[in-house]
């Protein structure tokens, strides 16, 4: 059986700016992949290309193997792959059920079914303010609104740029749970992180990102006992 | 054994005297009280963090004491000097100096030029029309640069520069007028683990040498617990805990609002 | 006097409806696709034109005959909004905000050229509506029942709007993007067909708009530009974005029009002036807007890097500034002719780079302070006596003056909103001197603005003219590496930063502006005295226009751009107006084509080729990744 997301040689500009130069790697079903790296090493480049945000200059992106670099983001998106952006970007005047309701789509039969109900158990916050303007919450709620508005388009793969970053440790632990109930879901998860004390508790694989090269790939434990690496690429 | 001279005496005198003082300060927002009745102070040299859960206020009382926000009540003195509702840029003037979550420098300068320009404006000399910039305040800006261990790449623009040195650069910025106050906001936010405790080291450092007083707010706890000289915790816009590092990672109540069980943060 | 003013009230309020809906379409295709359609007063004129063939084809007494054909305008007017957006739009929502407006205005120039070519240059008169022909007597006053319909027309369509945004799918994915066009797309929402539906949606109102105009008032071909520019007012007082506040706005200005007539008949567009004077005072985003927070997601990356020439550009400006020097010895007058427009119109999109490029101000009225020193030298010499020399070193005091008062208000605003204001401050100072005839002469211009007597040869003015201008110019240059050149770049960049420091931000970009000002008061004053008469025309949005296009052309981030735009475009245009008719379709045209082929322009386009040709590979910026 084939990996359900394939990346090979993967070319990104941001302007004149080398962003990825041949990014590699593969993620199966079901596993959450923490993509690390420093800051600007390309992580976040990395999720805009597959989500067709920024346009790949070379390389592919295969999703259950069928090609998706080159297409549209909105294609992207209804062919079951969710983004979450690193700074939330939630719709700040709209309130939280209209957020939910600009993602949602029709329900797939390969993919966990998400409505607003299922998504206020998982976020019992975001239930209490169904009315409110995105805009009048805290990042906390943001985060999770995000995470929420993503979920309604019923996605395979879900792409979490830092979900940790800028959270008080409280939240992070919440976000960690989070992260596990999408993965009991069925659910496919590619974060990117410079946590790796979170990336630890979620995630059953790592890949290394340094200025736009894949330099390691292993399971979590793998890189937890490799201080090399760990030093080399992540100044831990 | 050394004599020690009035001189001394005075200044060691004057460094127990606070640099900021702030007193009740508070503000709303439609009727959300997002700062409620805060009050602290920082002495010279020393550190103080500001922690506290997303939408605590954190951001809101920084903005206040950097004259981007006008409190609805409240003081905030600086070395005993009011400063309370002052433009940002009357309250660089008084002598503080600030850094941003966000990575805030002039792109199309280069990194010595950004360094200049808050010389010449230190200076007083911005609404001169004629002779170059680039050639005002040269050894100045190169020092200030030299301090933050970026002499070697003055020449480069900003745009190109690694993250970590950004903020070195900014710091360099911060500190171009001399400041008695530095506000720094999450200063560490997207950097490496090392590049953190380097940046905030050098920090350290510097306030000490120059007797300069550091606020910060984080989330890194690594951060705060390494570097702060005392941390306060804000909730829901009042203040629930004031002391060392220590005190307040065994504060019960910072523990349940802020820091959890310390499984995703390396543990505390 | 009751009486009177009840009249006028309803006056304004009636002609405040066709206002309203050209600028709630303009301020919600703004929203989603953030782009500012110049073309929108076009789409307005279309509206009418069309709506003035189809009733009278249909049969204007019919009453199904004159509704069928307003709406079957309407919706023939939101079609070519999807021609145009498909066509050219849907190239360029990646392209700089400014280039994007800069198309917007080809189109309008296109229809002015395809609105003249199907329906002649002559004014065309509507039926009056059917149903709607009596008066009813209100206060003693006869008062048409089709501004009573006009007047209901507005608050309707407000509200079928509020239903449409708040109730239905579409609208809620329209707020959205409005606050995030690229999330909705990342959220599997088909942004095309969203941007085409909008773009749709509110070239329709702009058609209704213009439709609904037939029975008031003539068709004519200055309908596009008198009602962008008043819609601009509309979208800059009510609030971009705010439908509420454009509906507010375009009651007030209406009254404000109505009651003007009244006070000052000659000048009603100093009335509208001074009420968007202390509206903007008190609410610098309008009266229902909000501070654009989050629209600074701007495209590509940051302003590059600015270094001073290097010893090469500075001998090749040498150069050029020789062999200009030497041209009179060969050059025949008529090239001589030519060449100090050049000269001039190179200092006019100096003037304007200046603001533009280091000061991050894009003006699309500056032609205003170009007129002004034209007519302060003009007016010196008719009212004062004034000689040459003097009149020549009043008049950019004049343009100075006004950069000054209207400056205080633009720099108070930036990006689209700074560029609408500076065309609307534009527009009233050309309306002023066209409406003043007692002062200005109005239409007809003041004539015999003539040299001092050792100036009337041709290379005599020449040389006056490239030592004049070249001065400046240079001036300008040095001023740009000086510590407040330096400042102006510091606020444009990064004005947090730059006010973190101590610089005093909008007054450094206030003082820009008067200085801008002052110097394009400088090449307006010369231009006077060369062509040896002011007229309007000198102020009107083409020639603002004329000074971006050679700033573009040349490329903003470069202080020797400006100059090789000015020279290229000047003298393209005037070629192309001896070679056809139609000059302004192909002037459009090629403007659209430039755009959409070069969205950085020329200069632009040859460094990328030149970078690309290079291979150098720049360190990969991590600038990007860290966060926008």
């Amino acid at each position: 059986m084939s990996a359900m997301l394939e990346i090979a040689a993967l070319d990104a500009y941001y302007g004149r700016a080398h962003i990825l130069q041949g990014v590699t790697f593969a993620m199966n079903r079901g596993e959450v992949l923490a993509l690390m790296g420093r800051n600007g090493a390309g992580k976040s480049t990395t999720m805009k290309a597959i989500m067709g945000l920024v346009p790949p200059a070379g390389g592919t992106v295969s999703f259950e193997g069928q090609r998706i670099d080159g297409r549209e983001p909105f294609e992207i998106a209804r062919l079951g792959i969710g983004y979450v952006p690193e700074d939330r970007r939630v719709f700040s005047e709209l309130s939280v059920m209209e957020n939910l309701s600009v993602a949602q789509r029709p329900a797939r039969s390969d993919a966990p079914h998400w409505t607003p109900e299922r998504l206020f158990q998982l976020f019992p916050n975001l239930g209490r303010m169904r009315d409110r303007a995105g805009g009048a919450m805290s990042g906390g709620e943001q985060q999770m609104l995000t995470i929420a508005r993503t979920l309604m388009g019923n996605p395979r793969l879900v792409l979490l740029d830092e979900p940790s970053e800028g959270l008080a440790p409280v939240i992070v632990e919440e976000m960690a749970k989070t992260i596990l109930a999408l993965k009991a879901e069925g659910l496919t998860v590619l974060i990117s992180e410079q946590n790796l004390h979170f990336a630890g508790n979620v995630a059953d694989r790592a890949a290394i990102i340094e200025k736009g090269v894949i330099r390691f790939t292993g399971t979590m434990d793998e890189l937890k006992g490799n201080e090399a690496v760990r030093s080399q690429y992540l100044s831990v | 054994m050394t004599a020690v001279s009035p001189a001394q005496i005075a200044s060691a005198v004057a460094a127990s005297e606070p640099v900021l003082v702030v007193r009740d300060l508070a503000k709303s927002f439609g009727g959300v009280r997002a700062v409620d009745g805060v009050s602290f102070s920082v002495l010279p040299g020393t550190m103080l963090a500001l922690i506290g859960p997303n939408g605590a206020g954190k951001t809101t009382c920084f903005n206040m004491l950097n004259g981007q926000l006008r409190p609805d009540g409240g003081q905030v003195l600086l070395a005993g000097r009011p400063i309370t509702g002052m433009k940002p840029r009357n309250v660089w003037r008084m002598g503080v100096g600030r850094t941003f979550q966000i990575t805030a420098t002039f792109t199309s300068m280069t990194v010595r030029e950004n360094v200049q320009m808050a010389l010449i404006s230190h200076a007083g000399e911005i609404w001169s029309p004629f002779g170059r910039a680039r050639d005002r305040h040269r050894e100045a800006a190169d020092a200030l640069l030299a301090q933050v261990g970026m002499a070697a790449q003055a020449e480069r623009a900003c745009g190109v520069l690694a993250y970590g040195d950004l903020k070195r650069v900014e710091l360099a910025v911060a500190l171009a007028n001399q400041p008695k106050l530095l506000l720094m906001d999450e200063p560490t936010a997207g950097m490496a683990p090392r590049e953190r405790i380097e940046l905030m080291a050098l920090t350290a450092d510097i306030a000490a040498a120059e007797g300069i007083a550091v606020l910060f707010t984080e989330h890194d706890m690594d951060v705060v617990f390494t570097h702060s000289d005392s941390v306060i915790v804000l909730d829901r816009g009042r203040l629930i805990a004031h002391g060392t590092a220590e005190e307040v990672r065994q504060d019960p109540n910072v523990r349940a609002v802020y820091l959890g069980t310390g499984a995703t943060s390396g543990g505390h | 006097m009751i009486d009177l003013i009840l009249n006028q009230t309803l006056n304004g309020l009636a002609s405040a409806s066709s206002l309203f809906l050209v600028a709630s379409g303009l301020s919600i295709i703004f929203g989603v696709t953030r782009i500012v359609n110049f073309a929108h007063g076009s789409l307005y004129m279309l509206g009418a034109y069309l709506a003035w063939t189809l009733v009278g084809r249909f049969g204007p007494t019919d009453a199904l005959g004159f509704w069928g054909g307003v709406l079957l305008a309407a919706v023939l007017t939101g079609l070519i909004g999807v021609v145009i957006e498909v066509l050219i739009l849907r190239r360029i929502y990646q392209a700089p905000e400014l280039f994007q407006l800069l198309a917007t205005f080809g189109v309008v120039l296109m229809l002015q050229d395809v609105a003249l070519g199907l329906w002649g240059a002559e004014d065309k008169i509507g039926p009056r509506a059917p149903g709607f022909k009596s008066f009813v007597i209100l206060f003693g006053n006869r008062f048409p029942t089709y501004e009573l319909f006009l007047i209901a027309v507005g608050p309707l369509v407000l509200l079928i709007l509020w239903l449409l945004f708040q109730k239905t799918r579409w609208g809620t994915l329209v707020r959205a993007a409005t606050q995030d066009r690229e999330m909705v797309g990342a959220l599997g929402v088909n942004q095309r067909l969203l941007f085409t539906s909008v773009f749709a949606f509110g070239s329709m109102l702009a058609g209704l708009g213009g439709a609904l105009q037939l029975p008031r008032e003539a068709v004519t071909l200055h309908m596009d530009l008198s009602m962008i520019s008043e819609a601009f007012v509309v979208v800059v007082v009510g609030g971009l974005g705010s439908v509420t506040g454009a509906y507010l706005a375009a009651v007030l200005i209406g009254i404000l029009h109505a009651f003007g007539i009244l006070i000052f008949p000659k000048i009603t567009l100093v009335l509208v002036f001074l009420v968007m004077a202390v509206v903007l005072v008190v609410k610098p985003y309008g009266l229902m807007g909000k501070a654009p927070v989050g629209h600074q997601r701007a495209h590509g990356p940051a302003e590059p890097l600015l270094l001073p020439a290097d010893g090469l550009t500075k001998l090749a400006g040498l150069i050029g500034l020789i062999i200009l020097a030497l041209a009179p010895l060969v050059a025949p007058d008529h090239i001589l002719l030519t060449l100090t427009e050049l000269v001039i119109f190179a200092l006019f999109a100096a003037s304007l780079h200046f603001m533009m490029g280091p000061g991050g101000m894009a003006s699309f009225g500056h032609a205003a302070y170009f007129g002004l020193g034209a007519y302060g030298a003009a007016l010196a010499v008719k009212w004062l006596g004034a000689p040459m020399e003097p009149a020549l070193l009043l008049a950019p005091f004049l343009a100075g003056i006004a950069g000054v008062v209207f400056g205080w208000f633009c720099v108070r605003l930036s990006g689209v909103y700074l560029a609408m204001l500076t065309l609307a401050f534009a527009q009233i100072a050309w309306a002023t001197a066209f409406q003043s005839v007692d002062l200005t002469g109005g239409d007809n211009g003041i004539l015999g603005v003539w040299p001092s007597a050792w100036a009337v040869s041709k290379p005599a003015y020449y040389y006056l003219t490239l030592a004049v201008c070249a001065a400046s110019i240079v001036a300008l240059r040095l001023t740009i590496f000086s510590p407040f050149g330096y400042g102006l770049r510091a606020a444009r960049d990064n004005p947090l930063r730059a006010e973190a420091i101590g610089l005093d931000v909008v007054r450094i970009q206030w003082v820009a502006f008067a200085v801008a000002a002052f110097c394009a008061g400088i090449a307006g004053g010369l231009f006077a005295f060369f062509k040896g008469s002011v007229f309007p025309t000198y102020m009107a949005i083409p020639r603002s226009v004329d000074a971006l296009l050679m700033v573009l052309l040349g490329g903003v981030q470069t202080v020797s751009g400006p100059i090789i735009g000015a020279f290229a475009y000047a003298g393209l245009s005037e070629q192309l107006m001896k070679l056809t008719m139609y000059w302004r379709f192909v002037l459009g045209l090629s403007i659209v084509l430039l755009v959409v082929l070069f969205p950085r322009g020329l200069v632009g386009a040859g460094l990328a080729l030149r970078e690309r040709w290079r291979k150098e590979p720049e360190p990969a910026a991590t600038l990007v990744e860290a966060r926008p």
